[in-house]
């Protein structure tokens, strides 16, 4: 009954078909199939945020949606949004702002913190609320905040 | 870690979704973000995954003479969005936000929410106070559940072998209010109060204070705040967290009951 299923989705523009079994989770499929490994894994159980990616345009948990759910999705990474220069803003105000030290959680945080920046602009409490289920357990968030804050007021 | 193994069916109609479900250790898939973590916790092993998400029929937003009719496949970033549900609802508007955080509201659903029943989660309790109407589908057809008979015990609900929560029906009502409290926005409900009110009353339930969402009959009948905030105890009997005494979360409800007493008070 536990036979891999055929499974075809659009990752980064490239259309990919694998053999997946069931239990994989899309981020384990992004990152050990297909060799994505921007996309991190920390608590595989919705808690962390830094498997975010984003499926049909949507950001969603990688770790908790099945590869085989993805049949027929189309996928974005960090490496994508990366190499269309889509994240370049944010990016560059991370790096400005020290907004990360360990670096583990930052391509979740710049996922989430580009869907809200797709949504116009928003309060410093709203910035918050937002990446409240990305974790970061180095920066505080303070500097993190400070530069989603300046991209969304167009000083990236 | 990682999920145990197990097969997976993606059903492509109700029918099809009925036969699939009667297999052996066969577990409903929708939005799946009660049920992922718990398989990659491996606190549940199912044998295989029914995943309903095609079913079209299941995603409609629809007002009818009952109320707002909201399929099982609605998910909270659609609910979140939706005029409708805002219009006729708002306690459902009121209390999406504060559905864990964006990347799992784009995909949990209220079907899921309402079927696994989680005490502290925060649609069951809106569903009791609104006291609305679940409806189950099954092969002989469909069976209608009020919310007050719904919720039987910790996750655990009406719903019979073979059936599949297809939505829920949400009657209209004149003033609504939802409040939480929760260590961190999105966290889990230390406890929460969903409240609506019209020409019949006041009706007011609590998440996060029993096995199951809590409808607190005596404040709700009661003719002042402070009439309300001396019976709250006798109504719940909040089970202590980690983290929170029974008492702290009594307390914590009182404050929640004072914040939403004016909105639900004011004149017809």
């Amino acid at each position: 009954m536990e036979h891999a299923v055929e499974t075809t989705l659009t990752v980064n523009g490239t259309r990919v078909t694998r053999s997946v079994a069931p239990r994989v989770h899309l981020v384990d499929f992004l990152r050990e199939e297909l060799g994505l490994t921007g996309s991190h894994i920390g608590c595989e159980h919705g808690v962390c945020g830094a498997c975010t990616v984003r499926v049909n345009g949507e950001i969603v948990r990688g770790c908790l949606m099945l590869a085989v759910q993805a049949d027929g999705c189309t996928v974005e990474t960090i490496e994508g949004l990366s190499d269309s220069k889509e994240l370049a803003p944010l990016q560059k105000a991370f790096h400005e702002h020290n907004a990360l030290q360990c670096g583990f959680c930052t391509p979740g945080m710049l996922m989430a913190a580009q869907d809200l920046l797709r949504g116009g602009k928003k309060t410093r409490d709203e910035i918050r609320a937002h990446i409240s289920g990305n974790y970061c357990r180095c920066t505080g968030y303070q500097a993190i905040v400070d530069a989603i804050e300046k991209v969304m007021h167009g000083q990236g | 870690m990682k999920a145990p193994a197990f097969a997976y069916a993606k059903a492509k109609s109700l029918v099809e979704a009925f036969d699939l479900i009667e297999r052996p250790g066969a577990k409903i898939l929708a939005g799946g973000q009660s049920l992922i973590p718990s398989l990659n916790m491996r606190l549940a092993a199912p044998e295989l995954l029914v995943d309903i998400t095609g079913l079209k029929d299941l995603t409609v937003i629809d007002v009818r003479p009952n109320g707002l009719h909201i399929g099982a496949l609605v998910t909270h970033a659609q609910l979140e969005k939706s005029d409708k549900v805002a219009k006729h609802v708002p306690l459902l508007a009121q209390a999406v936000a504060h559905v864990a955080h964006p990347a799992i509201r784009n995909r949990g659903t209220l079907g899921g929410s309402l079927a696994l029943a989680d005490p502290a989660a925060e649609y069951p309790a809106c569903a009791l106070a609104l006291n609305a109407t679940i409806v189950l589908a099954g092969r002989r057809g469909e069976r209608r559940v009020s919310a007050s008979n719904f919720f039987k015990g910790l996750f655990e609900t009406d719903i019979r072998p073979g059936e599949i929560v297809a939505g829920a029906e949400f009657p209209k009502v004149d003033r609504s209010i939802f409040l939480e409290l929760a260590r961190r926005q999105g966290d889990y409900a230390i406890v929460g109060l969903a409240g609506v009110a019209d020409a019949s009353g006041k009706r007011i339930a609590f998440l996060g204070a029993g096995a199951t969402p809590v409808f607190a009959a005596l404040a709700s009948r009661a003719v002042s705040l402070n009439a309300a905030l001396e019976v709250l105890d006798r109504d719940l009997d909040p089970p202590a967290d980690l983290y929170h005494s029974s008492a702290t979360k009594l307390h914590l409800a009182r404050v929640l009951l004072s914040r939403a007493w004016n909105t639900l008070s004011k004149p017809h």
